[in-house]
């Protein structure tokens, strides 16, 4: 019964969060409009400007083009509108359907994104959770030096470093690029071409989320380890390892889910450096381009996904934290 | 053997040398030859976008009628030979025969008539200003094209380069939306190379057009463009040999001498004689204190210009004397010269009014750091402390492309650095920076600094119709002359953006377009 009424509450949530999702979205989408509006700078004028040459002509025939020269509220409406009907619109410069753009790049976005994260998630919490039960000793005082260089190390910095040392002086790593160009390979070969590409950015991107959260699962660990009910667990004769799985790790686990959560949804837009260093044809390079742009409908399409994607994350994360700890279900947490 | 004979033996030797050296280095077909492409094209036809990268790129795939040496001569490109009537109102040209599209179709006298008075009118800034000049173009035949010029325009040879002119097919665009055409993903044109396949935001392939018209051209197999967003992972990619040939800004100017040391590689500084890119600081003329001639005449004093281009530019600029580059037509190198001098600069200060306060400020001005890569901040550093020394206190503003082209468009600045290429004749390249009918409001690269001067508009104009070149040498001298005495903008540098190359590769420039050209005559040794 207890089961069934978490599972009820938990479910009521779920569909709970997705009628705010629809309304969440519109609001998202307007204050996206209106930033995006509000930084300084033409899309007309970038793109006529950037051909070396201009005239009134070509500017009016631009703005024309992509309904610039209608008032905000107009462009606001048929924009709204067009979300409504699942439309991003069309690219000013790329002069192709924003999600067209939008889908052709996520899939590398992800497969670096997500691969970074999970390693980082995996190897960091491992890290952390063994420097912290042995706080104090060697092996805790290496990882927190080494988690520490990582957090401080720039990505772009770490990226060239290791493109120095496995590209240029040691040949073994392609510098850049998702696959190798021209050549005509057989599945599984490509798959593995794929991987050798991935192995610098995913490090470079890994490294910072990795110290990120090794240090939070130490911390946590060590704050996890006081609490009275690990003593009452002690007291009550259980071994250590089934009180570091069965107690510790559980409840030290929930600020390191929290964060996690909240970066996840940074990590698919936020790949713009490592993207740029080793051209990783992703979505973070396509935002950047288009900022630069004043690409406003790519701009607005990669935010709004974005934002859904961060709800999503967000929803996950708490469902998650009740999977972990029962006592957020009934609100006692 | 005598010494005579023995020196009739080296002799035919000799002549021999240079026989055997074409032979074993000539013209092979095959390669494939991967570059650099950044930041990535939005698209690759020429004739509605004129961004560097399209160009560089488009220019491989499309053509015109001429191309131009480093000498700016006109040069065959899809016209095998041109005639010019003697009031010079028209021009003929003569195809070459046997031109096809990439998609079989053949290009005539027709496309060019089209392109040039339909589409590049329509879709194209500077070729709608060249071919508003031209009362009529015709077709008598396919291999013929007339245009009869309103009146004598001098420069109107030097119209017709891939990147002013380029051919697009009738057959594709007539009675459609040019900018909308599906098949403008397609581009299709005439050039020795043909698009395969484009990977956005990873690299576009390029393969040899086997229908070439010029016999056994294109030599190369195909052209890899990678697009390669980050300058140090360009630089990494040209030194370990992923790509072997780079241009433009692809490597900043720091990372040039260092690849001088490269054996495998040639860096030259040709190539871009017809783009003569000139560099200056640009000043708002109608706010002071920059209206004032003697303080605009006071900055072209405390620039040390030379230390500018040996410092910031590593030696690939020269310093620039007026507004028309030396590496262009009608250059007068006669002009007044403006030398290093702080106390110049300062008795000119003083002369107009402005003198230092008890902190010794005389001015705060705001410069708009261009967003163009590292060396435009450098740059603005370095013009940071030339005017600290004479007391101004140059405030460094950041901003993006689009934040910049806002404001330097709507006059909304005080300073900032401006760039442009001066085409290969002061009335394509050099007058729209300065007469008046070219004040316009939200239009960059026109006369943004607001420079009005009545006698400099009627030499502009009188040149440009005149024929006779000892007369045009005239009038640009004259126009230099008072230009240089009203320092409209302060030109800072003539910059020699690098070519660097493989050493496997040649013919890599071959003409005075450099990387823009159509690469058709470039091989693998």
């Amino acid at each position: 019964m207890i089961r069934l009424g978490s599972a009820a509450t938990i479910g009521l949530m779920a569909l709970s969060r997705i009628a705010q999702l629809v309304a969440v979205i519109l609001v998202i989408a307007t204050f996206n409009f209106v930033l995006v509006q509000a930084a300084p700078g033409d899309p007309a004028q970038v793109m006529a400007g950037q051909s070396g040459a201009s005239d009134p002509k070509l500017l009016e025939d631009l703005r024309r083009e992509y309904g610039l020269d209608k008032p905000y509220a107009v462009q606001l409406a048929s924009y709204l509108g067009r979300v409504v009907r699942l439309d991003l619109g069309y690219s000013y410069r790329q002069r192709r359907p924003v999600v067209d753009l939008i889908l052709e790049r996520l899939p590398a976005t992800l497969l670096l994104t997500v691969t970074a994260f999970c390693l980082a998630l995996l190897i960091g919490t491992t890290l952390g959770a063994l420097a912290g039960l042995a706080a104090g000793s060697v092996l805790d005082t290496v990882f927190t030096v080494l988690s520490l260089v990582l957090y401080a190390t720039p990505v772009f910095w770490l990226g060239l470093m290791l493109v120095l040392v496995f590209s240029v002086t040691l040949g073994w790593l392609p510098p850049f690029g998702y696959e190798t160009i021209n050549v005509k390979l057989a599945p599984l070969e490509h798959a593995l071409d794929i991987a050798k590409h991935m192995i610098m950015p995913v490090t470079s991107l890994a490294a910072i989320y990795l110290a990120i959260y090794a240090r939070l699962m130490r911390s946590s660990i060590i704050e996890v380890a006081q609490q009275d009910f690990i003593k009452t667990a002690r007291a009550k004769g259980l071994s250590g390892p089934s009180i570091v799985v069965g107690h510790m790790l559980r409840n030290a686990l929930v600020p390191v889910v929290t964060v996690a959560g909240m970066q996840a949804g940074a990590l698919v837009g936020g790949a713009v450096v490592i993207e740029t260093v080793f051209a990783w044809p992703g979505l973070g390079r396509l935002t950047f381009d288009a900022l630069l742009q004043r690409d406003y409908p790519v701009l607005l399409g990669i935010f709004l996904i974005l934002s859904i994607v961060v709800i999503v994350l967000n929803l996950l994360t708490d469902l998650i934290y009740r999977l972990i700890d029962p006592r957020m279900t009934t609100g006692a947490a | 053997m005598n010494r005579r004979e023995f020196t009739q033996a080296m002799l035919a030797a000799g002549a021999a040398i240079p026989f055997s050296i074409t032979r074993a280095v000539g013209q092979t077909r095959g390669g494939t030859l991967n570059t650099i492409i950044q930041p990535e094209p939005p698209l690759l036809v020429t004739a509605f976008n004129q961004q560097q990268p399209t160009l560089t790129l488009g220019g491989k795939i499309y053509e015109s009628l001429l191309k131009y040496g480093a000498d700016l001569k006109p040069m065959p490109g899809m016209a095998q030979s041109w005639e010019i009537s003697p009031d010079g109102l028209t021009y003929t040209f003569k195809l070459f025969p046997n031109i096809t599209f990439h998609d079989g179709k053949p290009m005539t006298s027709e496309d060019v008539v089209f392109s040039c008075m339909k589409v590049l009118t329509e879709t194209h800034p500077r070729a709608r200003q060249n071919f508003a000049r031209v009362a009529s173009a015709e077709a008598p035949d396919p291999l013929t094209v007339v245009f009869k010029l309103k009146q004598p325009f001098a420069p109107f040879l030097g119209c017709f380069d891939c990147t002013s002119a380029p051919i697009v097919p009738k057959h594709i665009y007539e009675g459609t939306d040019y900018r909308k055409n599906p098949l403008n993903d397609k581009a299709i044109g005439t050039g020795p190379f043909k698009l395969k396949e484009w990977v956005r935001g990873s690299h576009v392939h390029l393969v040899r057009h086997d229908g070439y018209y010029l016999k056994d051209q294109p030599y190369l197999d195909e052209i890899i463009y990678r697009i390669i967003p980050d300058s140090a992972s360009r630089a990494l990619a040209l030194e370990n040999g992923t790509v072997q040939l780079a241009q433009w800004t692809d490597v900043e100017f720091f990372d040039v001498q260092r690849f001088k040391a490269q054996k495998n590689l040639e860096v030259t500084t040709k190539g871009y004689e017809y783009f003569a890119p000139h560099q200056w600081l640009e000043m708002n003329n109608r706010i002071a204190p920059m209206n004032d001639k003697r303080f605009r005449q006071a900055v072209m004093h405390l620039i040390d210009r030379d230390a500018l281009a040996k410092r910031v530019y590593f030696g690939s600029a020269k310093v620039a004397t007026g507004p028309i580059s030396s590496k262009t037509k009608f250059y007068d190198g006669k002009v007044k010269r403006y030398d290093y001098s702080i106390d110049k600069a300062k008795a000119l200060l003083d002369e107009m009014g402005l003198k230092p306060d008890a902190n010794g400020k005389r001015a705060e001005i705001k410069y708009i750091v261009p967003p163009y890569g590292e060396s435009y901040q450098r740059a603005g550093e370095f013009f940071r402390q030339s005017f600290a020394r004479v007391g101004i206190d140059l405030v460094l503003v950041g901003t993006d492309m689009a934040g910049w082209a806002e404001k330097v468009g709507n006059w909304d600045y005080e300073m900032t650095q401006n760039l442009l290429y001066q085409l290969g004749d002061p009335a394509l390249g050099v007058s729209r920076t300065y007469v008046s009918s070219n004040i316009k409001k939200g239009i960059l690269f026109s006369n943004t600094e607001g420079y009005s001067n009545p006698e400099v508009d009627r030499l502009f104009d009188e040149a440009a119709v005149t024929l006779d070149e000892a007369k045009r040498l005239e009038l640009y001298s004259k126009v230099q002359q008072i230009l240089v005495e009203d320092v409209p903008v302060a030109w800072t540098l003539e910059l020699e953006y690098p070519i660097i190359y493989d050493k496997a590769f040649k013919n890599i420039v071959s003409t005075g377009i450099g990387s823009h050209e159509t690469f058709g005559s470039v091989y693998k040794s």
